[in-house]
């Protein structure tokens, strides 16, 4: 296929599209269809006129989760699309009543809130608006047109060169420059190179790639294929965990679209290049987001980590050169080779370019999907987007970063979000979960949780991680319940440290983090659990006696 | 000189040992398919046992211990046969901030079941999972594979007294 | 895997604690440290054996990193400057074995190994007298079904030496590990008696790799067992230049 001919596909799709009068779009998410969007986008498809003047359409994440299901309806000549919350099956007549002269105010949705109106859309920019398991709906958004370009106008070093001038740094957590990652595979002189797709998003609180998966599968098949082209890579895995069926199915699907087309596998659009790319399965190993261990478990292998260097891009897969990256990383390709570097490097701030998704989740009104600008201050993110903590309950602490990040206070509402400010203050960017607390949450309980979590997610290769996420659990519990002391703490603090510092991979690197910033910002919550210095003696006398008798 | 190879016989002539083979011959028996091939028996018989393991180990050329070793470092596999009904609760951390600890309580009390546990009448798993993904939905439980959302305890013990 | 032989390799200079050395590149920081008598602590490290890297006790500050890195598996560079022994280093690898020693149950004077383990040994050279962190007391079984040999996980570090002799020198793969994090365990075939195993050819290897009193042999008691490891060096060479 040349560039030509897939923008005249492209152009005879959007004019079928446009002969309809109505189109009526359903969010088929998980959040949606759990709250019965199946059966809404079924009331809806029988209430609908015969004949081509209405098109019921699924299509993915549309962010405000909370507000499911969601439907929205975009009429021809309209320029703002009616959207409509907690829509339920029998409201299908009425909005199909509606159509074309008005409007069903119980259920409207307003758009001009902050939610909407503040966001920025690159990754999600097709989530919600074209139907995930069409390939045409794709392409009729210019999908493959930065691959097909790309493919038969640009040499892979000019691919290359437009990902490092966009700044682009890795959406999975860490921020490594993504170009500076490319370039080094692309240098590596091996017959064999591997491309893998990290779609192992595991952090609790996080559905950023999952939401990109099921809504826009074939973004992410079009950012590896030139991932694949610019770093000279014939094969791709996608490491999906297995906790998203929906996510796997529908990646299934687009590489069998995409491969029927052309536009994968032997000689992709006649040229040298073939790319195939196989979907393998995780199995509920929180590790396995950890490069080198996602390696191992695509290999078949325990997903245990292995020291670094050598990198995945000097010695991957089989010993092979690889790449991997990220989901949101790879659904930012295909924009920044259509749209050239620089307008990406355009948006964001100085050392975080472009934009970010973020999960919202935990004590705030509108929990869902949001993508905003890099350096967004998070009072904005927490108060205006998300539009605050509910129940006139006091806002006490957002966490970003999952199990690898922090918990900031209110006095951090003013930070700006981006990789390097969060590091500054103690959290990271991580992959993007937010979730949000009031003084209901206990830190001390906060922080064990994660502790838990990373616990029972450790791989137990390496000692400082598999026990001392042990025992540091073991010291939160016994601080929880009343019953640490100073001494407790201060060991907790000692091995804090030496699991940051000496644990193999990043899993055990990072574990005491939200430990460390609960302790940064929160210390007298910890403080005031512990039985004071003066009545520690006494209080081991009584275990002892209790022991005894 | 490479030994020959004999193909292995299934441990019974259940059908559904097909579907298993399917999987190892798309990616060649090749043992890099171990997961890919655990799921696939997981799927169709619930869960792996010794000789399911023992099959698969020989027919991917691989040695019993590493089989029991991938098996048992994935969560998502069992050695036990799991309950008529499951009820997953999501532990992420949404769910936790909403309240999944007390669904937990609540369930694992009723039906004297701890987390991980099947009831001893094997009619009902609780197992927590690490996040399902629907954190807008918080807190959420899988019930039977249907997905339910912002529950309280009462909620979620009438809906799981509905299944079985 | 990590030290292919690669022809035409380069020597390099670099410091070990402020001496001058100088290495193939394709060494790493552990070969060039014990050649020269720099003692780095290691448990899980066994020349003739792959690089595991999960001890973490011969981990070592590199002048100009912020992080740092286990010697095992960093090889040597061109003006590298690399400290073994800080007072740091010192106190972390106090606590690992700390760790180890809270995990299971080491209770030096009743062990077959008294007097020849390396787990006892590393405490001694390191210093550490006491252990602050409550111990787990877990009761791990031993099993004693072999004719030969005896599994104590009592007194396992989880190094993993078993489980890479049997597979990378004598080719039977009857080791490997279990579960994850804090309860994993070493096992034979399907976690069945080690007496039972089909794959075992009772060769011994893992028992004298072994560094405590996990993997003994039979008919030992308290202090008697001393591990012999002269075959290792040989047979890891011959396997070699096939």
């Amino acid at each position: 296929m040349h560039i030509d001919e897939l923008n005249e596909l492209a152009e005879q799709i959007r004019t079928q599209h446009q002969s309809c009068q109505h189109c009526v779009r359903v969010c088929m998410a998980a959040s949606c269809q759990s709250s019965g969007a199946d059966d809404v986008l079924k009331r809806l498809e029988d209430a609908a006129p015969e004949g081509d003047q209405v098109q019921v359409k699924s299509v993915g994440c549309m962010g405000l989760c909370s507000a499911g299901p969601l439907v929205e309806v975009r009429s021809r000549g309209d320029d703002q699309p009616i959207m409509y919350q907690h829509v339920e099956s029998q409201d299908a007549e009425e909005i199909m009543g509606s159509l074309g002269d008005s409007v069903v105010q119980r259920l409207e949705c307003p758009t001009s809130i902050p939610f909407f109106q503040r966001q920025q859309k690159i990754v999600l920019e097709n989530s919600g608006i074209i139907d995930p398991e069409d390939i045409e709906d794709y392409i009729a958004a210019d999908g493959y047109s930065a691959l097909v370009e790309a493919l038969t106008e640009s040499s892979p070093a000019e691919v290359l060169n437009e990902v490092n001038l966009s700044g682009l740094r890795g959406r999975g957590g860490g921020g490594y420059p993504t170009g500076l990652k490319w370039s080094t595979v692309a240098k590596m002189p091996a017959t064999q190179k591997y491309v893998i797709c990290n779609a192992d998003e595991g952090d609790p609180g996080a559905f950023m790639d999952r939401a990109v998966l099921e809504s826009d599968p074939h973004r992410i098949l079009e950012g590896m294929a030139l991932a694949a082209y610019a770093v000279g890579a014939n094969r791709g895995y996608i490491y999906v965990r297995a906790e998203y069926p929906l996510a796997i199915d529908r990646l299934k699907k687009s590489i069998r679209q995409a491969t029927r087309k052309g536009l994968l596998g032997a000689n992709v659009c006649d040229t040298p290049f073939s790319f195939d790319i196989e979907v393998r399965l995780g199995a509920g190993a929180f590790v396995c987001g950890e490069e080198t261990a996602l390696m191992q478990s695509v290999e078949g292998e325990r997903g245990q980590p292995r020291p670094r260097p050598p990198y995945p891009a000097e010695l991957g897969l089989w010993g092979f050169p690889t790449l991997i990256n990220n989901v949101e990383t790879y659904a930012n390709i295909a924009p920044i080779v259509r749209n050239g570097g620089e307008w990406f490097a355009s948006i964001g701030t100085e050392r975080s370019k472009g934009t970010k998704v973020f999960a919202l989740a935990g004590r705030i009104h509108n929990t869902g999907l949001i993508e905003v600008p890099m350096g967004v201050p998070l009072r904005e993110i927490v108060e205006e987007i998300g539009g605050g903590v509910p129940d006139g309950r006091r806002f006490k602490a957002v966490q970003t970063g999952g199990p690898s990040g922090g918990c900031l206070p209110a006095e951090q509402m003013d930070l700006p979000v981006d990789y390097d400010s969060l590091r500054e203050v103690g959290s990271i960017m991580g992959s993007g979960g937010m979730i949000v607390m009031d003084e209901t949450s206990s830190m001390v309980d906060v922080a064990r949780y994660f502790m838990e979590f990373c616990m029972t997610e450790s791989c137990g290769k390496c000692v400082p991680c598999r026990v001392g996420t042990y025992q540091m659990h073991e010291l939160l519990t016994k601080i929880a319940a009343g019953k640490g002391t100073s001494a407790d703490l201060a060991l907790l603090e000692e091995l804090c440290e030496v699991v940051q510092m000496t644990s193999l991979c990043g899993l055990g690197q990072t574990a005491p983090n939200p430990v460390v910033s609960t302790l940064q910002y929160f210390r007298h919550e910890y403080e005031e659990k512990l039985i004071r210095d003066e009545f520690v003696d006494m209080e081991q006398q009584t275990e002892e006696m209790e022991a005894v008798s | 000189m490479p030994l020959q190879r004999i193909k292995p016989t299934p441990p019974s002539d259940d059908k559904r040992w097909k579907l298993i083979d399917v999987t190892m011959r798309r990616n060649g028996y090749a043992g890099h398919a171990l997961i890919e091939t655990l799921h696939s028996v997981q799927d169709a018989f619930g869960y792996l046992d010794d000789p399911a393991m023992k099959f698969v180990a020989s027919a991917l050329n691989l040695p019993l211990s590493k089989v029991y070793g991938v098996a048992t470092f994935y969560h998502l596999f069992t050695l036990k046969p799991k309950g008529k009904h499951t009820c997953v609760v999501c532990t992420g951390t949404a769910c936790y901030i909403k309240g999944a600890g007390e669904l937990i309580d609540g369930v694992s009390e009723k039906y004297d079941v701890p987390l991980g546990e099947t009831t001893a009448d094997r009619n009902l798993s609780l197992i927590g999972a690490r996040c399902v993904g629907a954190c807008g939905l918080a807190p959420a439980v899988v019930l039977d594979g249907v997905m339910l959302g912002k529950l309280k305890v009462d909620d979620l013990l009438e809906h799981i007294e509905k299944v079985i | 895997m990590i030290q292919t032989p690669t022809p035409n390799v380069r020597v390099v200079t670099f410091k070990i604690d402020d001496r001058d050395f100088s290495a193939r590149e394709d060494e790493t920081i552990i070969q060039v440290a014990w050649e020269n008598g720099i003692r780095v602590p290691s448990l899980c490290y066994l020349e003739g054996l792959s690089v595991w890297g999960a001890c973490r006790l011969c981990v070592v500050e590199i002048v100009g990193s912020p992080r740092l890195v286990s010697s095992c598996s960093t090889r040597v560079a061109e003006g590298m400057e690399i400290r073994t022994d800080s007072e740091r280093l010192q106190a972390y690898r106090r606590m690992i074995l700390e760790l180890l020693f809270s995990e299971r149950n080491h209770v030096c004077s009743v062990c077959v190994s008294n007097g020849h383990c390396e787990l006892q040994n590393l405490a001694q050279q390191c210093g550490m007298d006491h252990v602050r962190v409550p111990y787990r007391n877990k009761v791990y079984q031993v099993d004693s079904s072999h004719d030969l040999f005896r599994v104590d996980h009592n007194r396992c570090v989880l190094c993993s030496r078993c489980i890479r002799v049997c597979d990378e020198i004598e080719g039977a793969h009857t080791w490997d590990s279990k579960g994850r994090g804090i309860d994993t365990q070493v096992i034979t075939d399907l976690n069945r008696p080690w007496g039972e195993s089909d794959s075992c050819t009772g060769c011994g290897k893992c028992v004298q790799v072994c560094p405590t009193g996990a993997l003994v042999q039979q008919g030992t008691s308290v202090g008697e067992m001393h591990k012999d490891r002269k075959f290792l060096p040989y047979l890891s060479r011959m396997r070699d230049a096939q």
